[in-house]
């Protein structure tokens, strides 16, 4: 048996999945003042005795904790060193308190340009200790080149402080601002984190369940709870990932296609090319925080089941906002779902009220009451549907570099919609027909996104830069670098990459071997004067999202 | 936040080469890719990224008259980078952006108004193609293109040598040490747009001093007489200190300083062939500049500035140069009379080579004498590889007179001892051939 637990915003949900099929699932209100209290609650209500606990294989736990943290501001101060060198001018870069831009760099290439100086680590370390600073980030210009300064600057640093996050760890991706960001936040995080893997351990031992705990990731990959400590950087945005691998394990997209989560709040969007996710090109945006997380690229629109539903002149509007629930659960304002309930397509709360909050906005569009919710849908259904169509015009209008993609690349075309949330089931065929999209509201739509928690496979990824005239491979995201041979391919480097995420794979949790997708290769002559001195080799692999593969047969 | 709302046109042809250790080959922009995505620019709010358009054949055929045809003397890779200089223009004029950037290749510098093949690393012209399509959708506007590339920019002075709308200023290595070897400050526009063409030849050796110099003494101040309604920058950046095949001594900042003070509304990248030690450095440093952020950081990593200190010897040859480039500037309007009148038509001839395709071009270009537009341009071409062709090019803003007896030409002469005849009406956008 397989549990799967989704702390969102509003919800817990938790599922218990044995033999493919959902054998019990539960939905609690979440304490946002205390989330482990709800993932507690959710997780007792399926595992009513000790036998249910030994028969699991594995749980996986998706938790809206970080991101909770970072928009809330109620992370720990963190102190950044910073080996920025040339180029952007610092005071565009991510500016916080504490800190301090440090001598060193290394080129595009990741040969070092100017060394780090000793004294003025010590010296930082002592303005971190004078300032209370248990916890900071060590990012350099083009660490995933060359890690080599950051490791020093660990060497003296880390053992003065609780923790250290290093920038090259973070992503192979080149962008030094986001690296920063994305370290910065990495070291805010992790008391915080810590200590929720401590309690989330402990109850797992009180509840005698010795099965392998797993944590989602904004990727939709999972990670075991151990790795996780290191990098809580990657569980921010996991519920919106959870929603996506849900709708993928409940629906077997093969297609090009739209996902929506209709909650309260929001509508969260996501698209998929030929049944696989959209990834952001270079990583996930929390609030003002651009990252280099890995994650989907996934838009929330801000109109759901609650939003405030207004007139403008004779105009309706629907969101951005919520001021609270339906009217017809006591809200102050009509919303969406209260025209759904006077049109007898949900049965929520109280039709009365919902009548009574829609009747003002008939008043002044000289409708009845029931044309008016009609409109208030229609309404609601072609702004999602319009900012659909916005998301599908950026990815197909999004810069390629090279002929082969500028001529032959894909244009993402949906004709498959899918939809999950409280309201999926009354506005899908409406939104279907606005997209000119085939419907699907899958079954066990209301805990989509704990079933797409259970059921996720570890990812990772992995970048691996050769440079022959060099003799040295790097690949970025474990920090090392190798001596290669002068005659070294980039069969070789695909080679090597494959064996490397296959073994960071099995150390992130992952039992199976796990299909290895090549994402880019790409090879270039390095010539000097008009001769060929060597070729530079740049891959990119990775373990993409999906189903245990030992599940992925007829689920459900 | 940006200061400018500045569009990015990056178009790397990651896979595209003349040959495998050719200068223009795939990796060109690689390093500069790894620059511009570890800073981080593409993140800057106000810096946005367009995909490039295609450009068509039409697109080719209102600035250059290609044997046998447009579609024989390019590959894709043409069209997209004269396309993503396109869509520069696109966002620009349609206000979508204060400025853009078209970061292309290859390059069009050197491709003329007659196309028989590849010159200069070029095939067709990026900024002509991009200028005509300008007037063809957005009117007759008044353009100067300021072309900072190391070598002269001979082929859009050669497709505007006649139109007085466009000015052409170049300044680059002087001609008697580079490619392509013209350039000279005598050669000064056809006899109805004198003065629209402006060359500055430096000595080799010349620093960010003498360019600035150049800049602030010459550049600027013409560009104030002629007013014009766009600026373009053919932004070549191979007067780097570094570059393998030139031999000048500018830095980032000279060139980032330099788009600072031309503020152009169109940059469009040509030449730069020190691609690991350049070009990463000298792109950040103009994208900034023209989002008019901070680039004083964007320094190379062996910048070092008392080893490009310019010497006097070099500063007194700049100094005359631009003495002589004044002194026609201002006598440019009563020059016509002096050397062309009584004559009805001017005319002449030149060898033109295409180094890249090894092609040779005899050529006579005839042009009307007039006083209300351009004039009427007639070109006799023959190439060595192929046969003759006529062609007659009436220019944008086209006198009465000029189109009567441009349309009338065109209308009586056949094909007969040439293989082809081409009519190219660049004010109404109208292209024939027989």
């Amino acid at each position: 048996m397989i549990l799967g637990i989704d702390v969102g915003g509003t919800h817990t949900d938790a599922v218990l999945i044995d033999h493919l099929r959902v054998i019990s699932k539960t939905k609690v209100q979440t304490d946002t003042a205390n989330l482990l209290k709800s993932l507690f609650e959710a997780a007792t209500a399926l595992l009513p005795t000790a036998s249910f606990s030994r028969n699991l294989e594995r749980i996986v736990l998706s938790t809206t904790l970080s991101t909770n943290a970072i928009v809330q501001d109620k992370t720990a101060p963190v102190g950044m060193v910073l080996l920025s060198g040339p180029g952007l001018s610092p005071s565009l870069l991510p500016a916080t308190p504490d800190t301090h831009f440090l001598k060193g760099y290394a080129n595009h290439q990741g040969a070092e340009v100017l060394a780090i100086d000793h004294k003025e680590i010590q010296h930082t370390a002592e303005a971190f200790r004078s300032r209370g600073i248990h916890h900071a980030g060590v990012v350099g210009k083009f660490s995933p080149r060359n890690p080599s300064q950051e490791k020093a600057v660990q060497a003296i640093l880390e053992p003065q402080l609780n923790h250290l996050s290093l920038g090259h760890r973070m992503s192979g991706h080149l962008n030094f601002p986001r690296r920063i960001a994305t370290t910065r936040l990495n070291a805010a995080l992790w008391a915080l984190y810590g200590s929720f893997v401590d309690q989330v351990l402990q109850f797992a031992r009180q509840l005698e369940i010795t099965a392998p705990i797993y944590i989602l990731k904004a990727d939709g990959g999972t990670f075991a709870i151990a790795q996780s400590r290191e990098f809580p950087v990657q569980t921010i945005l996991s519920g919106p990932a959870a929603s996506v691998m849900g709708i993928m394990t409940l629906a077997k997209i093969s297609e090009d296609a739209i996902a929506l989560d209709i909650g309260g709040t929001t509508t969260d969007i996501a698209l998929f090319a030929d049944g696989v996710p959209l990834f952001e090109p270079f990583g996930i945006t929390l609030g003002e925080h651009k990252t280099l997380i890995r994650g989907f690229r996934t838009y929330p629109l801000g109109v759901g089941g609650d939003s405030a539903v207004r007139l403008k002149g004779r105009t309706l509007t629907v969101g951005p906002d919520r001021e609270g629930p339906a009217a017809a659960l006591g809200g102050p304002l009509p919303t969406p779902t209260d025209a759904l309930v006077l049109l007898g397509q949900c049965a929520v709360g109280n039709r009365e009220m919902s009548a009574a909050s829609l009747a003002p906005l008939a008043a002044v569009l000289g409708l009845s009451l029931e044309e008016t919710a009609k409109q208030v849908v229609a309404q609601t259904c072609e702004t999602i549907a319009a900012a659909i169509q916005t998301l599908v015009d950026a990815v197909n209008s999004r810069p390629v570099y090279t002929l082969h993609e500028f001529l032959n690349g894909k244009r993402l075309a949906p004709r498959k919609l899918y939809a999950v949330g409280a309201l999926a089931r009354p506005l899908a065929k409406a939104l279907g027909t606005l997209l000119g999209c085939a419907v699907c509201v899958p079954e066990h739509a209301e805990v989509a996104n704990a079933i797409g928690a259970a059921l996720s496979r570890t990812t990772a990824e992995l970048t691996l830069l050769a440079d022959t005239e060099r003799r040295r491979l790097s690949i970025a995201e474990e920090g090392i670098q190798l001596s290669i041979p002068a005659g070294f391919t980039k069969e070789d480097a695909v080679r090597i990459g494959r064996e490397r995420l296959q073994a960071m794979a099995r150390q992130w949790g992952s039992s199976e071997e796990e299909d290895v997708e090549l994402m880019e290769l790409q090879e270039f002559n390095m010539v000097r004067g008009f001769a060929t001195v060597g070729r530079n080799i740049r891959v990119k692999l990775q373990i993409t999202p999906g189903a245990i593969s030992s599940l992925q047969q007829g689920l459900m | 936040m940006s200061r400018r709302k500045t569009g990015l046109i990056f178009f790397p042809a990651f896979d595209w080469a003349i040959s495998p250790s050719h200068p223009e080959r795939e990796e060109r922009l690689l390093y500069t890719q790894d620059q511009v995505f570890e800073e981080g620019l593409l993140d800057i709010e106000g810096i946005l990224e367009f995909k490039p358009s295609l450009a068509t054949f039409d697109d080719i055929n209102r600035a250059h008259i290609c044997v046998p045809d447009a579609a024989s003397v390019t590959a894709e890779s043409h069209l997209i980078s004269a396309g993503g200089a396109i869509t520069a223009a696109e966002k620009v004029l349609s206000g979508q952006v204060d400025n853009a950037f078209a970061l292309v290749r290859p390059p069009g510098h050197h491709a003329m108004l007659v196309v028989h093949g590849a010159r200069g690393f070029c095939n067709v012209n990026t900024e002509a193609i991009m200028i005509e399509y300008i007037r063809k959708h957005y009117g007759p506007k008044r353009i100067a293109v300021v072309d900072t590339d190391c070598h002269h920019g001979d082929g859009t002075q050669d497709i505007y040598w006649n139109d007085p709308d466009t000015l052409c200023i170049s300044l680059h290595q002087d001609g008697r040490t580079l490619y392509p070897g013209s350039g000279s400050h005598d050669e000064f526009g056809g006899p109805n747009a004198l003065g629209a063409t402006i060359n500055i030849p430096l000595p080799p050796q010349t620093c960010d001093e003498g360019m600035h110099m150049v800049l602030d003494e010459v550049i600027l101040p013409i560009l104030e007489d002629f007013h014009p309604d766009l600026i373009i920058n053919s932004a070549g950046q191979d007067n780097h200190y570094t570059d393998p095949i030139t031999n000048m001594r500018f830095s980032a900042q000279g060139y980032a300083r330099l788009n600072e003070k031309l503020a152009p509304q169109i940059a469009v990248l040509e030449g730069g062939y020190s691609i690991e030690k350049a070009l990463p450095y000298v792109n950040v440093g103009i994208i900034l500049a023209m989002a008019g952020l901070d680039y004083s950081h964007v320094v190379e990593p062996d910048y070092d500035p008392s080893q490009l200190r310019q010497p006097p010897e070099i500063t007194r040859a700049i100094e005359a140069e631009i003495r002589k480039v004044l002194a026609l500037w201002k006598t440019r309007q009563g020059m016509k009379r002096s050397l062309f009148s009584p004559a009805a038509y001017s005319r002449r001839k030149k060898a033109v080579y295409y180094d890249t395709s090894g092609i040779s071009e005899e050529q006579e270009e005839t042009v009307r004498l007039c006083d209300a537009c351009g004039g009427l341009v007639m070109i006799e071409s023959a190439a060595d590889r192929s046969y003759m062709i006529f062609a007659i090019i009436l220019p944008g803003r086209c006198c009465s007179d000029c189109r009567a007896q441009g349309e009338a030409l065109f209308s009586r002469t056949n094909p007969g001892k040439y293989g082809r005849v081409y009519f190219q009406d660049r004010e109404r956008g109208v292209f024939m051939v027989k």
